[in-house]
């Protein structure tokens, strides 16, 4: 109560706001508007348009490389003439164009498109709103985090069109393949480098906005489980990224001034010594790879879980079950994954004592994710569902996280990942992880908040038609890869695997897995149109269509484009989620609503 | 609506924005580097002699290779720029912007001149042949000093800044500039003693 008292001082003798600053007016050109923007919203869209269409780039890719799986040397059509002789011959694609958009695939999808997404977007436009804060705190890096993410995608994209194309050695760039790599892997460094400065500027002003800029009786244990993820997921970005940018240093040195630090002595490639001193590791790579690459995996499903549980929250209409129990799962969770990366190299040679110990801190892990996915799920019992688009896919990712999560814990223990290590079963799992998991939750966030940023809602039926497509698409797409794991293949085969005897009676999967792809790749076509279209045609909404309680709610719809995003300061007195609480006259309380005065009895 | 607390601390958390911020950039900062030094120790641990051969001869010791009195004058320079940032912020709490120009002077001075010590020794191996190519001490070496001389660069440019047309801010909001400063000496302390754990893992040990 003495804080209380305390704050309400504070709100009286608001520090800044009898400061005459002239710098924000609204009436700002085009290009400081639109472009160089340092509001949260327009950034928090120029990143999740630029994250789609990268989504969409990266899945485009995938799409012509399950061509060449399905059927092996066989010319692409229609689209086949689009490539170069070096790449696609006469429309048949040759090893290294494969190796090329493999490897281009994993990093766009995670670098340029999840992440982005999910923490660039969502983050920057829900964030301040959600906490009932004015803007960022700190715009201008903001707006330098979105350039330097948008340089990053464009040095990427830039290295197809280099000699010899992209980098070819995989997203995890292991040397010493990676090092002895054309002029393409420098490009993918470099690239990885303002990726990097990019999620740094990002973490820094979201970790600083969450602790500072939140409303006044916004505790940390009334805030929305979403900033919670985020919060955690900023820590992550901002102290797992700089080892990989070490990484990253290294290789540059390595493959630019000669040095041999992931290059052991005596290394001979295509039968020749190599003119090197030697005396790297290429296991120096993998480890500082993964000191980053595992949290990367939370930083991909942590914000999918806080907009999950927006979601279902509002759409049960009751509180979360066990709101403080996930609240210390995600940060026991944080602090756990950077004690598990070597779980992904059992297979190394690195010890059994070491990997003795990582796959206890794995096991570990998994005991936090467990505690969220369940409390998610009872969190559905006893509510009155309501089956909105967004709590369709909201839906749709407890059981395919479910799915990702268990089919981890085999990976997690060493001697049954002695066997499935580098097969189809690893794509399986982490893609039923990420696909059907966190971008299922995205699709949700957009339809969730799309209200909020236009006034308008999307469409309704098509919105449907997306869930059902793309859920059942993908269960064809990621399915298989467990049947074709568990039988051996491996996964960067750039023919499926028809060379090898033991994968003959799995491969007639590669051709349903393709055309489930293709299909849901259709089946998005509905989305963009429903996307763009509701822009001007949705139907109109209030500024609280779905009668939620968060603070963004509170906020006009399609808030202005300046920093300020509320008519007055608000104010926070009462938890999250206060959804059907007896007595009540209506069936959510506002977290900016003021206790009502009527008695309980 | 202006942005609260760029001036002011917030009561609860009892800091201002930037403050935290630079905290917080300072934490990645020490995964950075920290990275690097576990890449030294992964390195040293595995190789047979330690700085061992070096384009073609064998060295012992660390000291052999690099010139420990120049290290050590160096580490004095950063030592000292270290005491003047101190003093330019203590300057401005006291009101005194003429010693805050002098000290922070100085600050940029000592910056420069570490600098320019630091390249007659990069100036002194290629001279004598030895480059980063010619073996893993000496990769290490230029990558650690010249990733750690990138760091003193960058502060040189915003304590220029501040030194300069960015001291205009005292006139107009002299608490937010003074704030400007001690986060400034923040980052500057730092690039200071990652130095004093640089300089004696690479040069003495």
């Amino acid at each position: 109560m003495a804080k209380n008292a305390h704050n309400k001082d504070l709100q009286v003798t608001h520090p800044e706001t009898s400061h005459a600053h002239g710098e924000h007016h609204p009436e700002l050109g085009f290009w400081r508007k639109y472009v160089f923007s340092t509001d949260h919203k327009v950034i928090g869209l120029q990143y999740g348009f630029t994250a789609l269409f990268f989504l969409l780039f990266g899945f485009t890719l995938v799409m012509i490389m399950r061509w060449q799986l399905a059927y092996p040397g066989e010319a692409l059509p229609l689209i086949g003439w689009l490539f170069s002789e070096e790449s696609m011959p006469g429309g048949v694609m040759l090893p290294e164009f494969y190796n090329q958009l493999g490897a281009m695939h994993g990093t766009i999808m995670v670098f340029l498109g999840v992440v982005p997404l999910a923490v660039g977007a969502f983050g920057n436009y829900v964030i301040p709103l959600q906490i009932g804060a004015p803007d960022m705190a700190f715009p201008k890096l903001n707006m330098a985090s979105y350039w330097a993410y948008f340089l990053g995608g464009v040095v990427m994209l830039g290295s197809f069109f280099v000699p010899a194309g992209a980098a070819k050695a995989g997203w995890t760039s292991y040397p010493p393949l990676a090092n002895i790599e054309t002029m393409g892997q420098t490009m993918w460094l470099l690239g990885m480098v303002f990726l990097i400065t990019s999620s740094l500027l990002g973490a820094i002003n979201f970790l600083t906005t969450i602790i500072q800029l939140r409303a006044e009786g916004l505790t940390f244990m009334r805030f929305p489980f979403f900033v919670w993820a985020q919060l955690i997921t900023s820590f992550l970005l901002l102290l797992a990224f700089p080892p990989l940018e070490a990484a990253a240093i290294l290789q540059l040195m390595d493959r630019l001034a000669g040095t041999s630090f992931f290059l052991p002595s005596g290394l001979v490639v295509s039968g020749q010594a190599m003119d090197i001193t030697g005396g790297g590791s290429p296991l120096l790579w993998q480890h500082l790879f993964w000191f980053l690459a595992h949290p990367e995996v939370y930083v991909l499903i942590l914000p999918a879980m806080g907009i999950v549980a927006e979601i279902i929250a509002n759409n049960t209409r009751k509180p979360l079950w066990g709101y403080k129990a996930m609240v210390y799962s995600v940060i026991f969770l944080g602090f756990m994954s950077f004690i598990v990366w070597a779980h992904h190299m059992f297979i190394t040679g690195m010890g059994t004592a070491i990997s003795a110990f990582f796959q206890i801190t794995t096991m570990i892990i998994s005991i936090p994710s467990v505690i969220i996915l369940s409390a998610l799920f009872l969190s559905l019992w006893g509510g009155s569902i309501r089956f909105t688009t967004p709590m369709l896919f909201a839906l749709g990712f407890l059981p395919m996280f479910g799915i990702g999560g268990l089919t981890g814990l085999p990976l997690g223990l060493a001697p049954t990942d002695i066997h499935l290590h580098d097969t189809y079963y690893v794509i399986g799992h982490f893609h039923y992880v990420v696909a059907p998991g966190t971008i299922l939750a995205l699709f949700a966030g957009i339809y969730y908040w799309y209200p909020k940023i236009t006034g308008r809602s999307m469409n309704d039926l098509l919105g449907k038609i997306h869930f059902w497509g793309t859920i059942i698409c993908m269960n064809f797409i990621f399915m298989p890869m467990f049947i074709q794991g568990l039988a051996g293949v491996s996964r960067r085969l750039y023919d499926g695997g028809q060379l090898y005897q033991f994968a003959q009676p799995v491969l007639k999967w590669n051709e349903v897995m393709s055309i489930a792809a293709w299909i849901m790749g259709l089946v998005q076509i509905v989305f963009i149109v429903n996307l763009f279209m509701s822009i001007r045609k949705g139907k109109k909404v209030t500024e609280n269509p779905w009668e939620a309680t968060t603070l963004e709610w509170s906020a006009t719809s399609s808030p202005p484009l300046a920093h300020g995003n509320f008519q007055s300061i608000p104010r926070v007195y009462r938890g999250p989620y206060e959804y059907s609480v007896p007595g009540n006259s209506r069936d959510f309380a506002p977290q900016n609503e003021p206790e009502e005065k009527v008695p309980v009895a | 609506m202006d942005i609260p607390y760029t001036a002011t601390a917030r009561p609860d958390t009892g800091v201002y924005n930037a403050k935290v911020g630079i905290w917080l950039f300072l934490a990645s900062e020490v995964m950075l580097f920290g990275g690097l030094f576990s890449a030294y120790i992964f390195l040293r641990i595995g190789a047979p002699a330690w700085p061992g051969m070096l384009g073609g001869q064998l060295y012992k010791t660390s000291f052999d290779v690099l010139n420990v009195p120049i290290g050590t004058f160096n580490t004095m320079i950063l030592i000292a720029s270290s005491v003047t940032i101190v003093m330019s912020w203590a300057s401005l709490m006291m009101n005194d912007f003429k010693k805050y120009k002098r000290y922070m002077g100085l600050t940029i001075l000592c910056g420069l001149a570490f600098l320019v010590v630091k390249a007659f020794e990069y100036n002194a191996k290629f001279s004598h042949g030895l480059f980063p190519a010619d073996g893993n001490f000496l990769a290490i070496y230029f990558t650690l000093t010249g990733l750690h001389g990138l760091h003193v660069v960058g502060g040189i440019i915003v304590n220029s800044y501040f030194w300069g047309p960015g001291s205009k801010m005292w006139k107009t909001d002299p608490k937010r500039f003074t704030n400007r400063i001690e986060v400034a000496g923040l980052y500057w302390h730092f690039v200071d003693i990652v130095w004093i754990f640089l300089f004696p893992t690479i040069y003495l040990l």
